[in-house]
């Protein structure tokens, strides 16, 4: 979106055409099952669209995606998906102007900060396509057990991350997503609430950067009405709560998640401008340990 | 069959008092309740000792101990020291391997074989390894000065008490963190052994801590407001319902609980070291272990020869008295376990499911269950899907890898698999696809201080030895 689409008024002659936003699910564009959507404004109280308002069958579906993906993501070559995110990036660096006149109208960014924002997301993106053939090297381990063993112990992703993303709608989301699918999971996103267009706005650069449908998902809509059931669905290997600001919300999601031991992220609110490390790809990943005999 | 003499492993070297007290703070003290509870050795129903049943506020006095110590000592210790302390007690288990193996045997119902080879080697090798992390946590890769957590809350299983006791300890208080930890309600006495160790070491006072008691205990520990870590091995019932205490108080949790691990067998494996490997697979310990190889998968072109020399090797097992040195399979821990072995066998036969075990004769007294297989076992069978923690398995087939992959994954447990091929690239393609913690080709059963352990999916997380092991008990 940019100003040049809202000034309907100004240019009579032409009416400009207006983006709808949809969900992101399994590479496609649905609205809601539900047929719901929300308004959303600007921080100076301006109509900005109706966001879709995804249902809790909607999230039923991204996680359905996300399974389906999971096999195919993580069994792609840390080269490749290293790639991928790499062309991400590439992406969204491509798109620098719209994604900040998009931060300047929804966030009330002003320009400087917004493309700093963008760059800020673009780095984040090539930092952890680096982290793909490499997390292995750093979280594996050659154990020297005591005993004629081959002991091989590496990391591997969990499977379906149901993320809670955090209000930031383009850097934050992005610090999120990135973790978790550069080393193989595949995850739904619960777009930040309040600004939930660049987060759709997002979803069209995954589309066009050779990631596979269903590796990222993305609902815009109630956290708390779809965070609990992502919690408690017993498709999702883990949870990541960092957007989620209210701690009652925040308690129960991780309590609904005990049901089949989910891993869980608790809420945080960092520094998004800082550089991470690498915790939060740790956080979802599962160390797998491989014996065999050493003989002749 | 040989017949073999008896050989029993002698009980003088262990001195049990007639009951304990709680170990708080360096010593031994007397609960605040009036509850104790009689520990047996289940392989004779004589009764060994009595513990005290703590109380919560027996709970709250530990962890107070634990916080004090945690404050003004071990937190302030150097690594160096706390490496000297683990490496004494390391030691001292070594000096008293044999007592405490026969300890654990008695109030376990353990062959002697197993906690005087695998158990006790295993307890010490595991302080020795920590200690050794604990001047050395900056090269672990958790950052320049990772910190301790403060005070953990540890409550263990019966099936390895004094095994899960180590792989608790060690890393917690290599990482700098203090400990209250409960051992099971059946088998509290090497625990409170190593209660004199620790003193026997000098370790400043509250910096280990031994609460016996039964789930109530348990709980209490776990929901005590000033514990800052809780690390549990167990039921995944009872994991759940931690993890469910746990959420929103922001304490830190790691978890090892059930499986039902497939043991894969390919038509190519060596069948001998393939059936040695089932045996070891679901026997050892008399299968009362969260990764055994519960679910036997033969490939159905080699399943008839296996079966009959997995049978034949079943006929050679000596079952009976724990303590004898050449008994394979020893007591069920208590008549609770035996009671669900026996209902989930039940349940195997009125689901089809037929039933086998060899001639085997059980004793009169104690809690027995003969080594039992299942074949024509469907993967809706309860004896496919549930943990039974006890000596039986389920035999299936497949034909494909394919299909030996999608059948081991389908459970919602994933702490072990076993693979048996002679080809290395289809061993690495299946340890590819398995969705496990631990997968042992050509072998079963294995463990060591330095390789990790812990699951996927519903077996838990985090992970117990080697440098992974350090994370669950540093604020990283």
């Amino acid at each position: 979106m940019s100003k040049a689409s809202r000034s309907d008024a100004e240019r009579p002659s032409r009416l400009a055409v207006r983006k709808t936003y949809k969900l992101f699910i399994g590479g496609a564009f649905p609205r809601s099952e539900s047929g719901r959507s929300y308004v959303v404004s600007s921080t100076k109280g301006d109509f900005l669209a109706n966001a879709s308002r995804a249902s809790r069958k909607d999230a039923r579906d991204a996680v359905s995606a996300a399974r389906k993906a999971f096999p195919g993501w993580s069994g792609a070559t840390p080269y490749n998906r290293g790639q991928i995110l790499y062309r991400i990036a590439e992406m969204l660096e491509g798109r620098r102007a719209q994604f900040v006149a998009e931060l300047v109208e929804v966030g009330g960014l002003s320009a400087k900060k917004a493309g700093e924002t963008v760059d800020a997301a673009v780095d984040r993106l090539v930092w952890y396509a680096g982290w793909s053939d490499k997390i292995g090297a750093v979280r594996g381990a050659a154990n020297p057990v005591a005993g004629p063993y081959f002991n091989l112990s590496t990391p591997e992703p969990t499977g379906v991350v149901a993320v809670v993303a955090p209000e930031d709608p383009l850097l934050g989301l992005v610090s999120v997503v990135a973790p978790v699918v550069v080393t193989g999971n595949t995850c739904v996103v619960v777009a930040s609430e309040r600004f939930p267009l660049p987060s759709i706005t997002l979803a069209e650069v995954l589309a066009t950067s050779d990631l596979p449908g269903g590796v990222v998902n993305i609902l815009t809509g109630r956290t708390a009405e779809l965070a609990p059931g992502l919690a408690a669905h017993m498709d999702v290997n883990a949870l990541d709560l960092t957007g989620v600001g209210d701690p009652e919300l925040a308690r129960r999601c991780e309590e609904e998640a005990a049901e089949n031991l989910k891993r869980v992220l608790r809420p945080s609110t960092p520094d998004w401008t800082v550089e991470p490390d690498i915790t939060r790809m740790t956080a979802f990943l599962e160390t797998k340990t491989v014996w065999h005999p050493v003989g002749i | 069959m040989f017949e073999y003499a008896p050989a029993p492993e002698s009980r003088d070297v262990v001195d049990i008092p007639s009951a304990y007290n709680l170990f708080v703070n360096g010593e031994w003290v007397e609960s605040l309740g009036d509850d104790r509870i009689k520990t047996v050795n289940p392989a004779s129903e004589e009764v060994l000792s009595e513990v005290a049943l703590a109380t919560e506020a027996d709970v709250d006095r530990a962890v107070q101990a634990a916080r004090k110590a945690y404050d003004e000592v071990w937190s302030t210790l150097p690594g160096r020291e706390r490496a000297k302390y683990l490496f004494r007690i390391a030691r001292i288990i070594q000096e008293r391997a044999r007592e405490l193996a026969v300890l654990e045997t008695l109030d376990n119902g353990k062959p002697i074989r197993e906690s005087r080879d695998v158990d006790l080697p295993l307890v010490a090798a595991h302080f020795f390894y920590y200690a050794g992390w604990a001047d050395k946590l900056r090269y672990a890769g958790y950052g320049e000065s990772p910190r301790a957590l403060g005070v953990a809350a540890q409550v263990i299983p019966w099936n390895f008490p004094l095994l899960m006791l180590a792989w608790k300890i060690a890393p917690a208080l290599a990482c700098g963190n203090t400990v209250v930890l409960k051992p099971a309600e059946t088998t509290p006495l090497t625990a409170l052994a190593f209660a004199e160790i620790c003193r026997q070491a000098d370790l400043p006072p509250g910096v280990v801590n031994i609460v016996t008691g039964a789930g109530e205990t348990g709980a209490a520990l776990v929901r005590h407001p000033d514990v800052n870590k809780v690390a549990f091995t167990g039921s995944t019932e009872v994991g759940r319902l931690i993890a469910r205490q746990v959420a929103g108080t922001g304490k830190r949790l790691t978890l090892e609980l059930g499986g039902k691990a497939a043991n894969i067998v390919f038509e190519d494996a060596a069948i001998d070291q393939a059936v040695e490997g089932i045996v070891n697979g679901i026997f050892f310990n008399q299968g009362h272990v969260c990764c055994a190889g519960s679910r036997l998968l033969v490939q159905e072109s080699v399943a008839d020869e296996v079966l009959t020399a997995l049978k034949r090797r079943l006929t050679t097992l000596r079952l009976g008295d724990p303590l004898d040195k050449n008994t394979d399979i020893g007591a069920i821990n208590s008549a609770a376990q035996l009671a669900k072995i026996r209902e989930l066998s039940d349940i195997g036969e009125q689901e089809g499911a037929q039933r086998w075990s060899p001639p085997c004769t059980l004793p009169d007294r104690g809690f027995w269950f003969p080594p039992t297989l299942f074949t024509g076992v469907a993967q809706s069978h309860r004896i496919a899907r549930e943990e039974i923690f006890g000596p039986v398995l389920s035999v299936l087939t497949f034909r494909t890898p394919a299909e030996a992959v999608e059948k081991a994954n389908n459970s919602p447990y994933g702490l072990s698999a076993g693979v048996w091929t002679e080809k290395g690239s289809r061993i690495l393609w299946m340890a590819d696809r398995l969705r496990a913690g631990v997968v042992w080709a050509n072998t079963f059963n294995k463990f060591d201080p330095a390789s990790p352990f812990g699951g996927y999916k519903e077996s838990g997380y985090g992970r117990e030895g080697g440098v992974h092991g350090l994370e669950a008990y540093l604020n990283v």
